[in-house]
């Protein structure tokens, strides 16, 4: 199994956040299917898309991504540049469509805030708060989801004849 | 130890003994997808560059922006109708012999006992409703269905639901699965399957238990599964293609959590904005409406049409207030004009227009301006669902639905009896 190592800034949303507000429906065309990022959370944090930088993370409550199943959530929020989305719970739906395109998720309650420096070690499945120096642990992936994470979604995974 | 419904379709259709927890890979028998999450589908399908393609399986359904919004919608539709053409896919519902995706898989057969159906839209829990484990699932995955015919799945723990009693009048099932979702949370049943059990069961039209079903998904749920009975079977008779085998659980079969339900004892509910888990009993509410909103996959079928127009028949509509009514397929568009109710709809002063999914997820053909309300008989009412961020949408039975917009307030038809 192969571990990373990601370091970003933290952007900080509660709970329940749904799809709907991640990238609101009436911006599923395919139209803007490459350019997804420029909609993320517009009705709620208006301008959020162009603040990102690559490589933040996004850190939430339970239930991250609930309702619809438009993958154009979870690849709106990569193509901003999100290295991963570290949340205390994901909604079903979502958690896979993620892991399926490759978008890394961690579930894991951790109360690091806006703009501190968070490091996730998939490896040693820690989170740390580099700005409060506080950590948490989380629980590794069955071997499946390690291995789709490992081939970076499913279509590589079926491409190398692993499905 | 004996297994649920979920356990046991995984199991028939992994070929493994799939326990809950496990992660099996298994055959789907159809797929869906429709013309949001189609079009991402299609583009993955070509990046997998297989020369497998399993259309027998594959439904194409446009449904949420058809008939075309705009121009960016019609170059969306155009995929999806160029995509059934380039490879011959049968099972593509042109507008005008369509309607909501969900209504269409049971119409046209494609949802039957035991079978596992995959969507690539969120309510495709709808088909648990007639003995299915059916889910969502992602465009990505629905590629992999379209290349490989099978797809991975974690095998649920499942909510038993132990129903009993029967429900009053202008109670239904989205008063049921309202309290439901209100007890448990939005996220009640992350992961889990719902599984009705008990004598009540009988007692709920197959309707009732598509709207049910419908919204597992509301609290979180990957399906919600009811059994199937004699009503299942009339129900389906003139539509389901192909053979079916009805699955039931083993009575030692292990649940992570039991409800019990006095259908009996539920009262018309509203789920307040924003969150499908802010239900209350319509009686305690004061709530004025802009819109009231009857249709969609959850009650946009002939029984919701009959009972909103039992209750609107010879009334007016509350001069502030539009009533949009969308019957959720062609089928029942013509059940309607059969039946007389369009000629009730339109004394009372509503707008009717064909099937679309359109004004429920905030598409068009009914958005909500800044401060404006709707009671809906839909399945969401999250932050600017149906239009702008400072709308607000409500959700109750298609009873309830048509009651309030003869009142302009959200009332029960007890209550307009009453005015």
């Amino acid at each position: 199994m192969t571990g990373k190592q990601i370091e970003g800034k933290v952007w900080r949303f509660g709970d329940n956040v749904d799809t709907d507000q991640i990238i609101p429906a009436e911006r599923l065309v395919s139209t803007n299917l490459d350019h997804l990022n420029d909609f993320i959370f517009e009705k709620v944090r208006p301008g959020f898309g162009q603040q990102v930088k690559k490589g933040d993370v996004l850190v939430a409550g339970r239930n991250f991504g609930c309702g619809s199943s438009r993958e154009h959530a979870p690849r709106s929020l990569m193509e901003a540049g999100f290295s991963v989305i570290v949340a205390e719970s994901f909604a079903r739906i979502f958690y896979r469509n993620s892991m399926n395109i490759g978008l890394l998720l961690v579930e894991c309650k951790t109360n690091a805030a806006e703009g501190d420096r968070l490091q996730v070690d998939t490896a040693a499945g820690t989170v740390k708060d580099l700005t409060t120096d506080r950590q948490w642990t989380f629980e590794k992936y069955p071997p499946f989801i390690q291995e789709l994470v490992d081939a970076g979604g499913l279509v590589n995974l079926v491409k190398e004849g692993k499905f | 130890m004996g297994k649920t419904i979920a356990e046991k379709i995984l199991s028939a259709k992994s070929g493994t003994d799939a326990k809950t927890g496990q992660i099996v890979v298994a055959d789907v028998d159809y797929v869906m997808v429709n013309d949001v999450t189609g079009p991402i589908a299609f583009r993955e399908y070509a990046k997998i560059g297989s020369s497998k393609m399993y259309k027998d399986r594959m439904v194409l359904i446009p449904d949420h922006y058809v008939p075309n919004k705009d121009i960016a919608s019609a170059v969306q539709a155009k995929e999806m109708r160029d995509f059934a053409n380039e490879h011959q896919v049968k099972n593509y519902y042109e507008v005008g012999r369509g309607g909501v995706c969900h209504q269409l898989m049971v119409e046209e057969g494609f949802a039957a006992p035991g079978r596992l159906i995959v969507g690539a839209d969120s309510h495709t829990c709808t088909y648990g409703a007639v003995n299915a484990l059916s889910t969502g699932i992602g465009s990505t995955e629905a590629a992999v269905v379209f290349a490989t015919g099978k797809l991975w799945f974690k095998v649920p723990e499942s909510i038993k639901v132990e129903l009993t009693g029967k429900f009053r009048p202008h109670v239904d099932g989205k008063d049921l699965i309202i309290q439901i979702i209100t007890d448990i949370g939005v996220d009640g049943a992350n992961y889990k399957a719902f599984e009705f059990h008990g004598p009540g069961v009988a007692n709920m039209t197959v309707a009732d238990r598509l709207c049910v079903s419908n919204m597992a998904i509301e609290a979180g749920g990957k399906a919600g599964i009811f059994p199937c009975d004699a009503l299942t079977e009339a129900y389906i008779k003139d539509k389901v293609r192909g053979t079916y085998t009805p699955v039931a659980a083993d009575p030692d079969a292990h649940y992570c959590r039991t409800l019990t339900y006095d259908l009996g004892q539920i009262e018309p509910m509203v789920a307040f904005p924003h969150l499908p888990s802010n239900g209350h009993k319509v009686k305690d509410t004061n709530v004025v409406i802009d819109q009231a909103y009857l249709g969609s996959c959850t009650n946009g079928r002939i029984e919701d049409m009959r009972a909103a127009a039992k209750v609107v028949k010879g009334r007016k509509v509350a001069p502030n207030v539009r009533f949009l009514v969308v019957p959720a397929s062609q089928r029942v568009y013509r059940q309607m004009l059969d039946e007389g109710l369009m000629q009730i709809f339109l004394d009372c002063g509503a707008f009717i227009s064909g099937p679309t999914c359109g004004a429920c997820l905030g598409g068009y053909m009914g958005i909500l301006a800044k401060g404006e309300r709707a009671v809906s008989s839909t399945n969401r009412n999250f932050i600017g669902r149906m239009g702008d961020k400072d709308s607000e949408v409500y959700l109750a039975n298609p009873e309830t639905v048509a009651a309030s917009a003869i009142a302009g307030r959200i009332v029960t038809p007890d209550q307009l009896e009453g005015q």
